[in-house]
């Protein structure tokens, strides 16, 4: 990628002037309110005008070509973007709208969609219009995601989808689907999926929200009735949908690299000053509880070097914009720092960190609970940890197979 | 890696080309048989020397090439795959640190030309005991006339045996100073250690010997931070060497996986080693950021410096340690033979990790330095 220093400069100023006459400044410091993945958030008044400019201008799809409703910005623009709004204290809340669709479902369009599907989905899908969900996993196609047995039959102008989805995130509030179905059952198991796209709102499709260990949750069940498919909404060849699929899921990775991909309950306090606050400092100014020191350290620094590492492979895979081999190792590493956040912060937290409600326990502890639960989910989503390993192992290091007996 | 420049990317590939021919692991093990005192082989060093190694952190106006850390820390990296035994890193890293942080003109200008031809090894003497402990020095620096009279002993000298000179860490008072002293100045005696690495280190005794006062390093006051500072770059150093050792050990370890069979088939298709080399490879992958963001931190002057240091050295430890004990157990029973190499690397991997502070000592001070 090339960055020409003027050029930067000179989107810089176009970027400042155009926030400064267009972010509502009612709106600033208010991300949190309408950032939020857990639900659908009401867009009114200052909310929606913001999301409407955001959308007409394209740029809460950057990158993506104008055309089709995108910015058609080069990545180092968008880096500027974001950079400028993030200054004013603005907020892109499209991608959290459109559920699946900026982040994955939309990237996939552009690479493998015919160009009616372009001009037809994302338009409305980078205003923000449209929600979108996955229909991946199965009730008996978690991990072994090509056992899948959703099944579509061609009925000359449309497909008829029968079967059932689960984890469907979103999928009680989406107006549109990406599902892998099987369209031919005679061959090998990953030769016989493809990848359909569908509107919720039809008789043949159900949902019913699942409760978690967390409390409630944007997963859902989704049951397909007969549901139909427009013959034209075939994303990328007929059975070749496991490429297709996974080539969205290498979308999904990249969008789980950061360590802390879901809000975080412990609101803006540092781990640190949180613990220097529960647990107090000797007059040596060491943390009270000497074990608990030493693993917070540790903890400090393995998130540093994850941040580290992100950033290293960010500058290297620059001028390569394809989606690298090395979000199985981001994505584990994000699990790993996650997942031990939330175990330290429950135990700085002592009988704090078991609140489930109520008065009694500060709104921080609640909600440390709640991510500490919901946070066990990120080693299972997104192709489990054991999954991202054998990723690992076979793309990148060249291990062979397991051949079944030993 | 990095994204490197041109002429880092250059003396990279020089040094790999270099060292693939003229100093691999069998020259290691052939200096080990020889059962040599000196720790490294003269001619090695000589060729070093040559390619203008020791130079990398020299000013160009006292014969150096200036190319900073970063650059410093491929080599080394390059060093450590194949266990390549020099004074580089005591001399030409630690050495050459303390007199670009605390050196007079004067001083660079007697000391720098010859730690970039390498003909002079100058080497910190630090440490006392069994454990790295700076904030503890014992050795003594009384007040003469003309400057300072040294009593006390230092342990573990790197290149002790072949120094031409040492920076010795004294306590002065209540401050700590940095003294340039001569090798074979009067009362000065050296014994050479025999280790399990089969380096060139030695136990130091000083025994009222003379130090001019325009031989300490920067002024009394600041010794203290002075020394902090060069701790820093020198554990960046080793941090660099033991992303290497532990490298190699993984490209050996994952060539293995390929190669042998048991029940039929190449045992890297087991799932339960194909799961320990994707977690070993991301490991070092995470390794390789601390390393080379600390090397960086460095050359950019960073406000965080100490911090990236401790980070680099505790993390490139633990994957070391990891790292080197899975080369033994993958490898199986030709892993305990003298006769394969893996245990080179284990020995040099146990001698890294007490070098300038442990894991556990680097914990301790990230955690001071984050404030609990």
């Amino acid at each position: 990628m090339s960055s020409n220093p003027a050029e930067s400069a000179d989107f810089r100023a176009e970027a400042k002037a155009w926030l400064a006459a267009n972010f509502p400044k009612s709106l600033v410091g208010k991300a949190s309110v309408y950032m939020n993945f857990e639900g659908e958030v009401a867009m009114a008044g200052d909310a929606l005008a913001w999301r409407q400019r955001l959308g007409e201008k394209g740029w809460g799809t950057p990158t993506w070509p104008a055309e089709y409703g995108g910015g058609g910005l080069t990545p180092t623009q968008a880096r500027i973007l974001q950079e400028e709004m993030a200054a004013v204290g603005a907020f892109n809340p499209i991608p959290m709208l459109a559920g699946m669709g900026v982040t994955m479902v939309g990237p996939t369009i552009l690479e493998y969609g015919t160009e009616d599907q372009k001009k037809r989905h994302l338009p409305a899908t980078a205003r923000g219009e449209v929600r979108w969900c996955l229909g991946y996993s199965e009730p008996n196609a978690g991990s072994d995601l090509a056992a899948l047995q959703t099944k579509a039959v061609d009925k000359g102008d449309y497909w008829e989808i029968n079967g059932q989805k689960v984890w469907t995130s979103g999928a009680d509030i989406s107006q549109w689907c990406g599902a892998l179905v099987r369209t031919d059952s005679n061959v090998a198991k990953r030769d016989g999926i493809s990848l359909v796209l569908l509107p919720m709102n039809q008789p043949g499709v159900r949902t019913r929200p699942i409760k978690l260990i967390s409390g409630s949750s944007p997963f859902c069940e989704t049951f397909f009735d007969n549901a139909r498919a427009d013959k034209r909404d075939l994303l990328g060849k007929l059975n070749d949908g496991w490429s297709v699929g996974k080539r969205l899921l290498q979308h999904e990775r990249a969008s789980q690299t950061g360590a802390s991909p879901m809000p975080s309950g412990s609101g803006g306090s540092s781990l640190a000053e949180m613990a220097k606050q529960y647990v107090g400092l000797n007059s040596r100014g060491e943390l009270n509880d000497p074990d608990l020191r030493l693993r917070l350290a540790q903890h400090l620094m393995d998130s540093k070097v994850h941040q580290l590492t992100l950033a290293r492979i960010t500058a290297e895979a620059r001028g390569n914009p394809k989606v690298t081999a090395a979000a199985s190792i981001l994505k584990n590493s994000a699990t790993n720092v996650a997942q031990t956040r939330s175990e330290l912060t429950l135990e700085i937290m002592g009988s704090g960190g078991l609140g489930w409600e109520g008065k009694e326990f500060s709104e921080d502890e609640i909600g440390a609970v709640q991510t500490w639960l919901f946070g066990k989910a990120m080693s299972i989503y997104g192709g489990s940890f054991e999954v991202q390993n054998n990723i690992i192992s076979k793309n990148i290091l060249g291990l062979p197979e397991t051949t079944q007996k030993g | 890696m990095a994204v490197l420049s041109e002429e880092q990317s250059i003396l990279k590939d020089q040094a790999t080309s270099w060292i693939n021919t003229n100093a691999p692991v069998s020259r290691f093990r052939a200096l080990r048989d020889s059962g040599s005192s000196l720790g490294y082989e003269p001619a090695t060093w000589q060729a070093m020397a040559e390619m203008g190694w020791p130079g990398i952190l020299v000013p160009e106006s006292h014969g150096g090439s200036d190319l900073g850390y970063l650059t410093f820390g491929l080599i080394l990296e390059e060093l450590g795959k194949h266990l390549t035994a020099s004074p580089l890193l005591a001399s030409a890293l630690v050495g050459a640190s303390a007199l670009r942080l605390g050196g007079s003109e004067v001083q660079q200008k007697t000391w720098l030309p010859g730690i970039a031809d390498g003909t002079t090894i100058l080497t910190l003497a630090i440490d006392e005991s069994s454990r790295h402990n700076p904030a503890e020095i014992k050795l003594r620096a009384d007040k003469s006339s003309n400057g300072y009279v040294l009593n006390g002993t230092k342990r573990f000298v790197m290149e002790g045996g072949s120094a031409t000179a040492f920076i010795v860490v004294a306590q002065a008072g209540t401050d700590v100073i940095l003294c340039l002293v001569n090798a074979q100045a009067a009362g000065i005696e050296r014994t050479v250690l025999s280790t399990t690495d089969s380096r060139g280190y030695a136990n130091v005794t000083f025994t009222n010997v003379d130090v001019a006062s325009g031989d300490v390093l920067g002024e009394a006051a600041s010794g203290r931070a002075l020394l902090d500072t060069l701790l820093d770059r020198a554990s960046a150093g080793v941090a660099a060497e033991m992303l290497g050792t532990a490298a190699q050990s993984f490209d050996m370890t994952l060539e293995y996986l390929k190669t042998r069979k048991q029940f039929g088939q190449v045992i890297g298709s087991f799932q339960a080693l194909g799961h320990r080399a994707a977690e070993l490879y991301s490991e070092m992958e995470l390794t390789r950021s601390a390393v080379e963001a600390a090397l960086q931190a460095i050359d950019a002057g960073a406000r965080d410096i100490p911090q990236m240091c401790s980070l680099a050295k505790c993390r490139s430890g633990a994957f070391l340690f990891r790292m080197s004990n899975q080369l033994i157990q993958i490898h199986g029973g030709i892993g305990m033979t003298d006769e394969f190499d893996a245990g080179f690397y284990l020995k040099r991997a146990r001698a890294l990790e007490t070098m300038f502070g442990n894991q556990a000592y680097h914990r301790d001070r990230f955690a001071r330095l984050s404030g609990f």
